[in-house]
């Protein structure tokens, strides 16, 4: 039987629908879409795909299960290695992962990996609702205390795996909500603040302890949290502190960093404002700054606060931007302005000190840098002027100094990451480290990733 | 949650407020603040310590009803709960026995200038004391701030207790006074630690203020509160509270302030 070359869409809602509100953009796969779908896989024995994920899920396995309705069968494979489907499914850069070793893809679409995740960890939390779900199974309890810090992706994932094993886990948080850039940053249009809430009360059941509003550094030490008992700590604190360019009139009133931007909107709910007390700007004339997913989010997020028009504006060409295509394409649908190869120099106030203008200056593409892409090169003389009443600076994050700062012997690199190695080792005996605050911004993935080989790691510790 | 213990009334508008919270009362020092979330739909304000008894497990705050999250905590009572307390963030002042101490402390900034005066005291210092209220009914912890100060001079805006004036106008005086000031701390409105920077500036005495801009995480991650700190942007949060007044750019701090002002919800309470 030849196989199908076309993967199966994935339905959305309709441009002009979406961009009046924050509810999810793809609807995801029906049970017949996704065993449909599920069906063109080849079943290859080499496995290409498992090669192209970073958490090595047994897809060709979870495929099969899937395609022959054993959904149950489908997730717990998933889950084996993959705590967060839900999140992992919808977030993922499956398109330069595992879809990418996809044989499939050579002659056709690759197999929509990501959609079908997507589709069995959807159906697990439905059943969750009513409480028809596998527990997770979980060794004997160890009277061994672990402390978290941080609970995004890399927190959560390795305090699940450490759960799973008989340890009593503590998560610290210094917000007051779980999930970290899941809930402050990524968009409730593009990933569902219930799910990400769905998934950390399943860490609840498997007997994680969670404590919120304790910045680590702050209220409590590293030292400390060793003299309180705990025998290990992992550190997964993230990459949370906003990097600004420096230019004139960059504290302008109207001028946000990203974060603080997708901050008072996912987190605080500033999109129900007065409903919810946060306020922030809704401006007419935005411009974003920048190329990745956080760009995209924002301007995104703009367009749904009700700007006319959203610049994005970004130093190099479309195929630099670190963004994901799926997020672009959709950025594009959406009348997201794209303005490449433009850089802004300096921003302009009216006299009560909010943005009114912003200048920027065209580049030209030169030789490549150390990230192997063309560098961006200014184009002298070709200076303009753009009228804005908001900005959002989205160039990206550093890890926030404050765990440095106070614990006197964690080695950190010059940019303020925690030095650690693969398995997530820091120069502290009994201090692990891993996700966005050793590797600087990157993917949710990774974080879980880096979660997961650090539990194993602590486990091997106290032995 | 955080359980209110105790809350009235200091003056009209400023309420006192004594909560549970042990974890930050082992660790505060003075300069230090908190995050308050008072509802689920709330959003994340900063309130300095205004102090705290480390054995007893808990802090005061004392703050001024003004916008929707003060209005809303203003309304509560002892029994009920802070919903999210976060702290203590920021870095403490730094205290040393710098010789002769002026701490000025404007409205709501007298709460946080308390605990300041008592460890500058307690470092040796000699410590005047200069407090400002708009009038007479304005006036609290003048007690408190005697038990601390050498000196203790009040100014209020009509005159109708103390020196009639401004705290600059009382620290005037002082500066013409012939004792030596060895360094100055202002805690109160943006205006007020403006204009007593401008004039200890001429005079050169080094002038710590402590800046209340506005704080959405108040530990390092949004960037809200960035302020132009000798021309460089810095993180009141993280770098601050408390910076060099003369390296400040209040009038940019100023503008910031009022970002909101047209969604800001007056409250009359
Ligand atoms: C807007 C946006 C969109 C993104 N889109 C994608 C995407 O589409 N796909 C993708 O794969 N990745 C995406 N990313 C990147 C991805 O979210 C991150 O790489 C990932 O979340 C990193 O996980 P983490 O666990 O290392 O840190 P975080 O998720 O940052 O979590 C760290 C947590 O630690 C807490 N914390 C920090 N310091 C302390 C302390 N001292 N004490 C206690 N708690 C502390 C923080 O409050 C936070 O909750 C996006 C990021 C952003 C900002
Ligand atoms: S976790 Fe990400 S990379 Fe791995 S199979 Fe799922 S979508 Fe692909």
């Amino acid at each position: 039987m030849a196989i199908e070359k076309k993967a199966v869409l994935m339905r959305e809602k309709p441009v002009k629908e979406r961009i009046k509100n924050f509810n999810e953009v793809p609807l995801g796969y029906s049970q017949e879409e996704a065993i449909q779908e599920a069906s063109r896989c080849l079943q290859c024995v080499k496995k290409p795909c498992i090669e192209g994920c970073p958490v090595r899920i047994e897809i060709p396995a979870f495929i099969k299960a899937l395609k022959e309705k054993d959904f149950q069968k489908a997730i717990d494979i998933i889950h084996r290695d993959d705590s967060l489907p839900a999140m992992t499914g919808r977030v993922c850069p499956q398109e330069e992962q595992c879809q990418v070793c996809c044989v499939v893809k050579k002659t056709g679409d690759a197999i929509s990996i990501g959609r079908l995740e997507r589709f069995l960890a959807d159906w697990d939390l439905e059943n969750r609702k009513i409480g028809k779900h596998s527990k997770p199974k979980t060794d004997p309890l160890k009277n061994i205390k672990i402390a978290v810090v941080g609970s995004g992706p890399a927190g959560l994932t390795c305090a699940a795996e450490l759960a799973k094993k008989g340890y009593l886990v503590t998560v610290f948080e210094g917000y007051h909500r779980l999930g970290g850039v899941l809930v402050y940053g990524i968009p409730e249009f593009r990933l569902p603040k219930d799910m990400v809430a769905s998934e950390i009360e399943l860490l609840k059941e498997s007997g994680v302890k969670f404590v919120t509003n304790v910045l680590i550094g702050r209220a409590l030490t590293i030292e400390e949290l060793f003299k309180e008992g705990f025998k290990a700590v992992f550190i997964g604190a993230g990459a949370g502190l906003p990097n600004f360019m420096g230019l004139p009139g960059e504290n302008l009133n109207g001028i946000y960093s990203a974060n603080e931007f997708l901050t008072r909107v996912n987190l605080m709910k500033a999109y129900k404002f007065p409903e919810f007390d946060t306020p922030v700007k809704r401006g007419k004339k935005v411009a974003v700054v920048g190329g990745g997913n956080v760009a995209m989010d924002s301007a995104r997020t703009a367009l749904r606060l009700g700007a006319e028009h959203v610049y994005l504006i970004y130093r190099r060409s479309e195929k630099e931007m670190p963004a994901r295509v799926e997020e672009v394409i959709r950025a594009r649908e959406e009348g997201i302005d794209f303005r490449l190869l433009t850089n802004p120099v300096r921003y302009i106030g009216d006299t009560n000190g909010f943005v009114k203008q912003v200048e920027c200056l065209k580049m030209e593409l030169g030789l490549p840098d150390s990230s192997g892409r063309q560098s961006p090169v200014p184009i002298k003389g070709s200076e303009f002027l753009i009228d804005v009443d908001q900005v959002v600076v989205a160039i990206g994050n550093t890890p926030n100094p404050i765990l440095s700062r106070t614990t006197p012997g964690l080695k950190v690199k010059k940019r303020g990451e925690i030095e650690a190695d693969d398995s997530g080792r820091t120069s502290m005996p009994g201090v692990f480290a891993g996700g966005d605050i050793v590797t600087g911004s990157a993917t949710v993935i990774t974080a879980m990733g880096a979660g997961r080989k650090s539990a194993q790691a602590i486990v091997d510790y106290l032995k | 949650m955080f359980k209110i213990l105790e809350k009235y009334s200091l003056a009209p508008q400023i309420h006192y407020c004594l909560v549970e919270a042990p974890l930050i009362a082992r660790k505060a020092k003075a300069g230090q603040f908190v995050i308050v979330r008072v509802r689920e739909q709330g959003e994340r304000i900063p309130l300095t310590i205004a102090d705290f008894d480390r054995d007893k497990g808990t802090i005061i705050l004392v703050f001024q009803s003004l916008g929707k999250t003060t209005c809303l905590f203003s309304q509560m009572k002892a029994g009920d709960n802070l919903l999210d307390l976060l702290g203590p963030q920021g870095n403490p002042t730094e205290i040393e026995n710098y010789g002769h101490t002026v701490v000025i402390g404007g409205g709501i900034g007298i709460a946080p200038v308390y605990p300041l005066a008592r460890s500058l005291k307690e470092a040796g210092n000699k410590v005047s004391s200069i407090i400002g209220f708009r009038g007479k009914e304005y006036v609290f912890w003048e007690d408190k701030m005697r038990s601390v100060s050498n000196d203790l001079l009040i100014a209020t805006n009509d005159g109708s207790y103390g020196k009639k004036g401004f705290v600059t106008d009382v620290l005037k005086e002082l500066m013409n006074s012939d004792e030596k000031i060895d360094r100055v701390f202002a805690i109160g409105p943006a205006i007020m630690m403006k204009a007593v920077s401008d004039m200890t500036k001429v005079s050169n005495i080094p002038t710590i203020v402590s800046l209340n801009s506005s704080m959405v995480c108040g530990m390092g991650m949004c960037g809200a509160c960035r302020v132009s700190v000798g021309g460089k942007t810095k993180f009141t949060c993280m770098d601050g509270p408390d910076f060099d007044g003369h390296q400040v750019d209040f009038e940019e701090l100023m503008k910031r302030l009022d970002t909101y002002k047209q969604e800001e919800i007056s409250c009359k309470g």
